[in-house]
């Protein structure tokens, strides 16, 4: 049960480590009155309209960047954008003086992904605003954790005691540590599945299980959160192809349907069709790829909400 | 704190029948009206008036919604203490519909402000009337009347007025609260 004066305990978003249960459930929360909310003829309301977010992308980003884009317009919130690409820090511009930079214009709070590990955490020891982490190098992706476990939430009605195998490229992945942490903490269990090459060595350490084969892990779950290959982070070759590796944890219809079970598939996007999930996988009534983008808005606009008043 | 009793027993039970008599006046069979309980207390008075009428009018078809002002507020981020959201529940447009809105306590008239725009997106009404339980005399900050009132108390601003329902709280009434 929520307490009506239940506050965050924390004036940043830099990761789900940092956050409480109650936080989480607080977050999970809100974000099902917003996911009312979008769902409105008219989807805006007008409670940030004095807050300015800057929106920094250092790294490419689809989904995420329109998903918090769109959470500020609903909020009313004020936004500028800035992608590294088409800025100053190819001539050589500090990340604390860039955000100064932005600061000065003044803006309230930051929402930036960065390809360095705890590149927001650095920020918000040195800069005045709030940060929220929207994925920094193989560290942490916060919201996409949380809108995972609303996503699961609204499947099933709660995270507690389900089962939850992430899959594919766990060692490359801020995904997975995000979601393996926030689903702990609503009581979820989880494992992680792929080559060994790609589980990181002291992830056990984080009292997952770890398994080796498809299989195994699709009979014990409930919720498949099936990884991207990060083929643009891996410098050296973790296994001989793609095709063997789809051979050995693609997802398809057939393994699906040998199940003795229905069991939800998950992924962060963007999809590598025909590599991690084949098309029909994607698009069967199992997967709730398209929900978890919907909940990402609501999510957002939960957490820029709750950071704002707190 | 000291409290003090203004309405309980069967005059609790008297005042909300009046309400819903003089709510008929207004809007005979209800075909063209729309109750709005307004989110979180309000909703208690809107499903209590919607029961009454029910027994007064067995044929009439009332539609009823929760209206959740919070993120309408105007005092987001100027007050110490979060205002955390309650659902909202209206599955119906309110296009050219009377809107009846519903709320225990007037005082400031400000959640009535956040209200009236709120309501907006659901439609355009064709009038607004607001019904309310107590209306604290002479405490407004907005130029907003209620158009039902259940019953007036001259308040000072330290005092609270607490309405009690069945319910959630195992006894209909209305307190007045003042420091000591």
């Amino acid at each position: 049960m929520i307490d009506q004066t239940q506050k965050l305990s924390t004036r940043h978003l830099l990761g789900i480590k940092d956050l409480s249960q109650s936080d989480i459930e607080l977050i999970l929360y809100t974000a099902n009155t917003f996911k009312e909310v979008i769902n409105r003829p008219i989807k805006k309301v007008p409670s940030l309209r004095d807050i300015t977010i800057a929106n920094l992308f250092f790294e490419n980003s689809t989904r995420t960047k329109l998903s918090f884009e769109l959470a500020e317009k609903r909020l009313s919130a004020d936004i500028i954008n800035f992608a590294s690409s088409a800025s100053s820090v190819n001539k050589g511009e500090t990340l604390i003086d860039t955000v100064n930079n932005i600061l000065a214009m003044k803006v309230d709070m930051v929402v930036m992904r960065h390809p360095y590990a705890g590149a927001s955490i650095f920020l918000s020891k040195n800069v005045k605003a709030q940060i929220i982490n929207a994925g920094d190098g193989a560290h942490e992706h916060p919201t996409q954790a949380l809108l995972d476990a609303f996503s699961i939430q609204q499947k099933y009605g709660q995270v507690q005691g389900k089962k939850v195998a992430i899959i594919g490229d766990v060692l490359h992945s801020r995904v997975a540590l995000s979601n393996i942490l926030c689903l702990q903490k609503l009581g979820a269990e989880v494992m992680v599945c792929g080559p060994t090459t790609l589980i990181p060595k002291y992830i056990g350490s984080l009292g997952v299980k770890i398994e080796h084969r498809l299989l195994n892990a699709l009979n014990w779950c409930d919720v498949a959160n099936m990884l991207r290959i990060q083929l643009e982070r891996q410098e050296i070759n973790y296994f001989p192809s793609l095709r063997e590796y789809t051979l050995m944890y693609g997802l398809n219809k057939q393994i699906l349907d040998s199940l003795n079970k229905e069991i939800t598939i998950m992924h962060p996007g963007p999809i590598n069709r025909g590599v991690e999930l084949t098309s029909d996988v994607a698009d069967s009534k199992q997967s709730i790829i398209l929900d978890q983008v919907e909940n990402g808005v609501a999510v957002r606009m939960a957490v820029l909400y709750l950071l704002a008043s707190s | 704190m000291q409290q003090h009793h203004i309405l309980d027993g069967r005059k609790f039970q008297i005042t909300i029948k009046r309400l819903c008599h003089q709510l008929i006046e207004n809007h005979n069979d209800f075909s063209n009206s729309v109750l709005i309980g307004i989110q979180p207390r309000g909703v208690f008075l809107a499903s209590r008036i919607k029961e009454e009428l029910k027994q007064i009018l067995p044929q009439a078809q009332i539609k009823i919604g929760n209206l959740d002002i919070t993120f309408f507020r105007d005092d987001f981020r100027r007050k110490e203490g979060m205002h955390l959201p309650s659902s909202t529940h209206i599955d119906f447009l309110i296009e050219n519909k009377k809107v009846i809105l519903i709320d225990d306590v007037l005082w400031t008239g400000r959640t009535i402000r956040a209200a009236l725009d709120a309501i907006l997106v659901f439609g355009r009404p064709q009038n607004v009337e607001l019904l309310t339980l107590v209306d604290r005399r002479y405490a407004r900050h907005l130029p907003i009347k209620a158009d039902y009132v259940g019953i007036q108390v001259d308040t000072i601003y330290s005092q609270k007025v607490i309405v009690r329902w069945k319910e959630a709280d195992t006894e209909d009434q209305v307190i007045l609260l003042s420091e000591e």
